[in-house]
């Protein structure tokens, strides 16, 4: 019998199939702390080819993995034991474009930056736009369910999602959902959507395109409290505004921001927020005003409304290169990311700033304000002995007050493996069991990137900051 | 009646149906019924979410909603539950997104007579696999909701419909985010939401008259077809198409969608984990509900 590599060889070419060991070392890692193994990585360029991939993997009872770009934070492209890694990287292409329409079909590698860059001569845009847009892939938007700053008015990837044409874990090739609006039966897009690669590989995507708006007015605003700055996002939504986005960085952040980019940032101030507004022209001047309004009663110190697309531009530079940043204060981070209800932000950016001082950490908090996403980094230096251990202690407890504030695990990274073993925090077994119900229904085997997500029965109640199989 | 005596009435065993004001189609006949909890156990204008019995009644919710100056995108009529549970969108579905887009947390109770939380409570989550999609527009076959977590969104500051002869596509092109759009093969009515000077502004450029919405939308079929099929229904019958969504109300119901062997296979291995004595809602099969 031909081994699995020989399969795949003679699927795919012997040039993209790889098994030398600098690939599979860097295949075995995302952008996550976390580390797998595998023992070859595929790079198809076609639907047919992923299928065959599938096929192979399933006849030699080998689990695989799908990956994007591996910009995941939350290890959901690791592989665990020697799975097969199905990289989407080279399916790269725009398909179609139905202008009138605003939809495109796309391929699963396609970055998420250069859809909206190769569509902006119609007046559309691509609107998940995570902090890793530059890099991040469609494919890995669908799996994670990505986010972004600008998901507050727009939503999250899943909105923007009308098909995918998938491999299913058992290697057949169909299409969940289409272009018309309420396909015959079960949303099965809207179930493979954020489902991290464990329902089968997307190999093509049908995305929604949004119109580019026709005026903008972004505003810098500080505060000399954490509480003022998350009042007045409170009080924006409640005064019945959804802004394009609203963004808090706090003291820290702003500094180490400040001190990379020089862009006259109000480092003195607790907490900064960058609010985006979007429209036509009456109706935006209109919440401008009432936004300004909002912050001075609760004693807003400046308004920075930018003049033009170039100090736009800087105000948007500062809040995207927070992680440039903290380079300077310390050679590593790590990037929590969960929910609260927005009325609990100062309560629960306390107790963070509380629990990091407990382990003797450092955290700078750059997140989205507006849907209430917090983004604590922990920045640290790996070579102190001990530190690793006391970031992820602290990450635990701030995953833990998260929750406990009516919030949830993640907003947009996802659970991968990092936060698998949290999942109890949130659900019961029998929430567990159906999810686990769902996952069964497309992948009886569990042979798709499998021991992510669900926590096994075995770690009920115990969490763990690394899951076995994985190592930091 | 709360969470736990709805599960209680569920129970484990036997053939069970879920009722609501019977808008959309109602349960199922000689199958003993019950009725999801009713009521709205908290409004968060500051978080832009609900939290309601899915009995309660949608235009209870739009009321207690309105105070705030927000709404649900759930069509009117009948129960929030059987919105969800049907999944079928409103006319301002272009702006307001569809129906599956609002529910942020179900708990409902499993086949097994166990309430079961899908979803949270944030307005953005990605923990864990979506059941909440799932659900919406599974007609109680995989689960029946008892309550929900709504997203809220601002209502309308001032709206107005319109009417133009003009080529719905060419009416599309020159406006910004139209809330509905509608066209019969003749003409296209337009309904603008937002500051009012934007909204007559945007109708002079783009030559439309105020008009009111179309009265009497076709009922005969609610068709669902990719935008760019709809200029093709000209000489199908009478017809009200909703463009840039696809939703047409149709004098005459859709001829069968051809559905997919491995889609059948699926919603089959779905059934069969969710619900797999067929208990809930028996004899409704999604793959056919037209």
């Amino acid at each position: 019998m031909d081994t699995l590599v020989d399969d795949l060889r003679s699927a795919l070419g012997p040039d993209r199939v790889r098994t030398g060991p600098s690939e599979l070392s860097l295949y075995r890692r995302d952008a996550s702390n976390m580390e797998g193994s595998t023992t070859v990585v595929c790079l198809p360029v076609s639907t047919a080819e992923v299928q065959a991939c599938v096929r192979i993997a399933v006849r030699h009872g080998v689990p695989f993995v799908p990956r994007g770009s591996g910009t995941g934070l939350a290890g959901g492209a690791v592989p665990l034991d020697g799975a097969v890694v199905i990289a989407t990287t080279k399916m790269d292409q725009i398909l179609r474009v139905d202008e009138s329409n605003r939809l495109a079909w796309v391929q699963p590698g396609l970055l998420n930056l250069d859809l909206s860059n190769q569509l902006g001569h119609l007046g559309l845009h691509f609107a998940p736009d995570p902090s890793s847009q530059q890099t991040c892939s469609i494919g890995g938007n669908v799996a994670n369910n990505s986010g972004g700053p600008h998901c507050l008015a727009e939503g999250v990837t899943a909105s923007h999602i009308l098909a995918v044409q998938v491999v299913l874990p058992d290697g057949t090739v169909t299409t969940l959902a289409g272009e018309e609006p309420e396909p015959v039966g079960y949303d099965l897009r809207g179930a493979f959507v954020g489902s991290e690669g464990m329902l089968g590989i997307a190999t093509e995507v049908c995305v929604r395109l949004t119109q580019n708006p026709p005026g903008v007015k972004t505003m810098l605003m500080d505060f000399a409290t954490v509480e003022d700055g998350a009042a007045t996002v409170s009080g924006i939504i409640a005064a019945g505004m959804v802004p394009a986005a609203v963004e808090m960085m706090d003291r820290l952040c702003l500094q180490a921001v400040e001190a990379y980019i020089r862009a006259d940032l109000p480092v003195d101030s607790a907490a900064a927020l960058l609010v985006e507004v979007v429209g036509l022209p009456n109706g935006l001047d209109a919440d401008v005003e009432r936004i300004i309004a909002i912050a001075h009663e609760h004693h807003v110190k400046n308004v920075r409304v930018a003049q033009d697309d170039e100090e736009r531009a800087l105000l948007w530079k500062g809040r995207k290169s927070a992680f440039g940043a903290i380079a300077r204060i310390k050679p590593n981070y790590y990037l929590h990311d969960t929910v609260v209800p927005r009325s609990k932000l100062p309560e629960v950016l306390a107790q963070v700033y509380e629990i990091a001082a407990r382990y003797e950490l450092q955290v700078l908090n750059v997140f989205h304000a507006g849907d209430g996403n917090l983004h604590p980094l922990l920045v640290y230096d790996a070579r102190e002995p001990g530190t690793t251990e006391r970031v992820h202690l602290a990450g635990q407890e701030i995953v833990r007050v998260s929750v406990e504030a009516g919030g949830v695990l993640s907003g947009e990274h996802g659970i991968g493996l990092e936060k698998r073993d949290y999942m109890h925090l949130m659900f019961s077994d029998i929430d567990l069991a159906a999810q686990g119900a769902l996952r069964r229904a497309f992948d009886p085997e569990g042979i798709a990137n499998p021991g992510k997500v669900l926590p096994s029965p075995a770690a009920c109640g115990d969490i763990h900051s690394v899951p076995e199989g994985a190592w930091i | 009646m709360d969470l736990t005596e709805f599960a209680d009435e569920i129970g484990p065993t036997g053939p069970i149906t879920i009722a609501g004001l019977s808008t959309r189609g109602g349960p199922v006949d000689g199958v003993r019924p019950v009725m999801a909890p009713v009521g709205i156990e908290r409004v968060q204008p500051e978080e832009m979410t609900v939290w309601c019995g899915a009995g309660t009644p949608v235009e209870e919710l739009d009321a207690a909603l309105a105070v705030h100056g927000q709404c649900v995108a759930i069509p009117p009529f009948g129960t929030v539950g059987g919105a969800l549970a049907v999944g079928r969108s409103g006319l301002r579905r272009l702006a307001y997104g569809p129906v599956r887009d609002t529910l942020l947390q179900a708990r409902y109770v499993n086949a097994d007579g166990q309430i079961v939380k899908a979803g949270g409570p944030t307005v953005k989550n990605v923990s864990g696999f979506d059941l909440c999609r799932l659900l919406v527009g599974s007609c109680g076959t995989l689960g029946f909701l008892g309550d929900v977590i709504l997203r809220t969104r601002p209502r309308a500051q001032f709206e107005q419909w319109f009417v133009t002869g003009a080529d719905p596509t060419w009416v599309v092109a020159h406006l910004y985010r139209p809330s509905s759009v509608l066209w019969d093969g003749d003409s296209t009515w337009v309904l603008l939401e937002g500051d009012p000077r934007d909204v007559e502004a945007q109708a002079g450029r783009a030559g439309l008259k105020e008009a009111d919405p179309p009265t009497g939308l076709p009922s005969g079929g609610r068709w669902s077809v990719a935008p760019s099929e709809i200029p093709q229904l000209v000489g199908t019958g009478r017809f009200i198409a909703e463009i840039g969504v696809g939703i047409v109300h149709h004098e005459h119901p859709q001829a069968a969608r051809r559905v997919d062997p491995a889609i059948v296979e699926l919603h089959h291995r779905l059934k069969h984990e969710f619900d797999p004595e067929g208990r809930l809602n028996p004899g409704v099969d999604v793959l056919s509900v037209g």
